[in-house]
């Protein structure tokens, strides 16, 4: 099979993706009850965000078998993590058949220039981007998903915001620029004319892009999708909460229908204890500026 | 030569937008001259609907999605009722009767056996192009795709496929798989028109809908 197709193939499977939740499991029981609550695809890893900024040091991809012992627990799409730039790992999680590899900052940066050429491999990846230049750079590199960054592990939505509203005004000035002007702007963003120009004709990103970071309550969601977003991360937000199974459902509900306040405000009631959240003035390690 | 203006209603088609690819089946119908609206709700379906798509996305997702947004029931009878139905992916999982392996189903209104992720997972995902009866040769994109394991007599087989990739299983590659079926006023497919610009499947439908 052609590159080209592949790649179409996986721009393809993310499409499928949109209006859903993928939701950050660590065990096979967790992800069962991510899928019953209505979860698009998981995220396997062994830590979720919050606890691997609580515990500190290099944080890595996860065991094999754990992320095997998920896959065969659900039937909906699994994706797990590699460090940004750590190729070798992304080379064993396509050996396991993985659906979908995060490239992602919530782990320590194996290399702190070269992103993964992600062109190379047959399975899809999903990469942060915090403004529209990271995304398009991802993208040329292979990306065929794009996800904001916001702030892992932190319960605050701040940066998520920013990152998605940023990506939209950049859009938005793109599609206004002249013909004549996209050379320099590609040459700013340092991405091919090519991408720029599709972003200009189209007044979007040429694959799907989801809210990620900092996402913990339905109302977090339905704010997420109404800037634009396609679908929603939930990293910490779920399995360190009082009542997971419930603030699934939940969530999953709000992006669905995610400008009826009526109904968030219903699936917004008795939801239990939220994960206790840090501002971003709190916390020393920002994860939104490793790779750039 | 008359001069008479020629007013043809349009048709009304609901897309079931709960989650999953909905928006590229809305613009394709659409650009055929249909009037679309989305379906997320149960006030959704107060408005007159003349066809319904059932779109591409997460079955487990919908399913769930269908019965706690209280539209399950409502539709299914609409279903029964002769209701036309295009349904991609996930929405001919919705449909079928037996979801092989799973003691679940969902509208169970298309006597079938649907197996799902039949291909394996995303490396198993394949594009071709394949005949499908009534229409001819159609792009065919599969994404972690089910086929049909064995349709009921009444049902109309409309395409064959065998997957063209390497990567996927014994188990499904060593024949032409069902993937294309029609029962009554039921559209069922393995694979997504709706992510290629070929529009002949969804001119179909629409031609279906318009024969009531």
């Amino acid at each position: 099979m052609s590159e080209q197709n592949r790649y179409e193939l996986n721009k393809n499977l993310a499409q499928m993706l949109k209006g859903g939740v993928i939701m950050d499991v660590t065990t096979p029981e967790q992800a069962k009850i991510a899928e019953a609550a209505g979860a698009a695809a998981v995220m396997a890893l062994e830590r979720i965000p919050a606890d691997i900024r609580a515990a500190g040091g290099v944080s890595r991809m996860s065991d094999p078998k754990m992320i095997k012992g998920i896959q065969d627990a659900v039937s909906i799409p699994v994706m797990a993590k590699c460090r940004i730039g750590h190729f070798a790992e992304a080379q064993i999680l396509q050996a396991i058949e993985i659906d979908y590899i995060d490239e992602s900052e919530v782990l320590s940066p194996a290399d702190d220039i070269f992103h993964i050429n992600k062109r190379e491999f047959n399975v899809p990846f999903v990469c942060g981007a915090k403004d529209l230049g990271e995304a398009l750079r991802r993208i040329e590199e292979g990306a065929s998903m794009i996800r904001t960054k916001g702030e892992p592990g932190t319960g605050d939505i701040v940066q998520a915001v920013r990152h998605m509203r940023l990506m939209n005004q950049e859009i938005a000035r793109i599609s206004s620029l002249r013909e004549d002007e996209l050379f320099n702007r590609a040459k700013e963003l340092q991405v091919s004319y090519e991408l720029v120009r599709y972003v200009h004709d189209h007044k979007k990103l040429p694959v799907v892009n989801f809210a990620a970071g900092g996402v913990a309550t339905p109302a977090d969601a339905a704010l997420m999708m109404q800037l634009g977003a396609e679908g929603v991360f939930v990293g910490s937000g779920i399995f360190k909460s009082g009542n997971p199974a419930k603030r699934a459902a939940a969530i999953v509900q709000a992006v669905t229908n995610y400008t009826d306040a009526k109904l968030i405000a219903k699936l917004s009631e008795d939801l239990g204890e939220a994960m206790v959240g840090i501002n971003e003035q709190e916390i020393a390690l920002l994860m939104a500026e490793r790779g750039k | 030569m008359s001069n008479k203006i020629q007013i043809t209603k349009k048709p009304r088609i609901g897309v079931l937008a709960v989650q999953g690819a909905f928006i590229e089946h809305e613009r394709i119908l659409e650009s055929l001259g249909a009037e679309v609206f989305e379906i997320r709700q149960l006030r959704d379906l107060d408005r007159p609907i003349d066809g319904l798509v059932l779109p591409g996305g997460e079955s487990t997702v919908q399913g769930k999605l269908l019965r706690d947004l209280g539209l399950f029931e409502p539709l299914r009878k609409k279903i029964v009722e002769g209701l036309p139905v295009l349904a991609t992916c996930a929405g001919a999982i919705l449909l079928a009767e037996h979801i092989a392996g799973e003691n679940k189903a969902h509208f169970a209104t298309l006597p079938a056996v649907i197996r799902r992720n039949a291909y394996g997972r995303q490396l198993g995902s394949f594009f071709t192009e394949n005949e499908v009866d009534h229409i001819g040769k159609v792009p065919q994109t599969f994404i972690r795709a089910p086929f049909f394991e064995s349709v009921g007599n009444d049902v109309e087989v409309l395409s064959r496929t065998e997957s063209n990739n390497a990567g996927v299983d014994a188990a499904a590659s060593d024949a032409a798989q069902i993937v294309a079926v029609r029962y009554k006023k039921q559209i069922a497919l393995s694979f997504h028109p709706e992510l290629n610009s070929d529009l002949r499947i969804h001119k179909y439908f629409l031609n279906m809908v318009g024969n009531l």
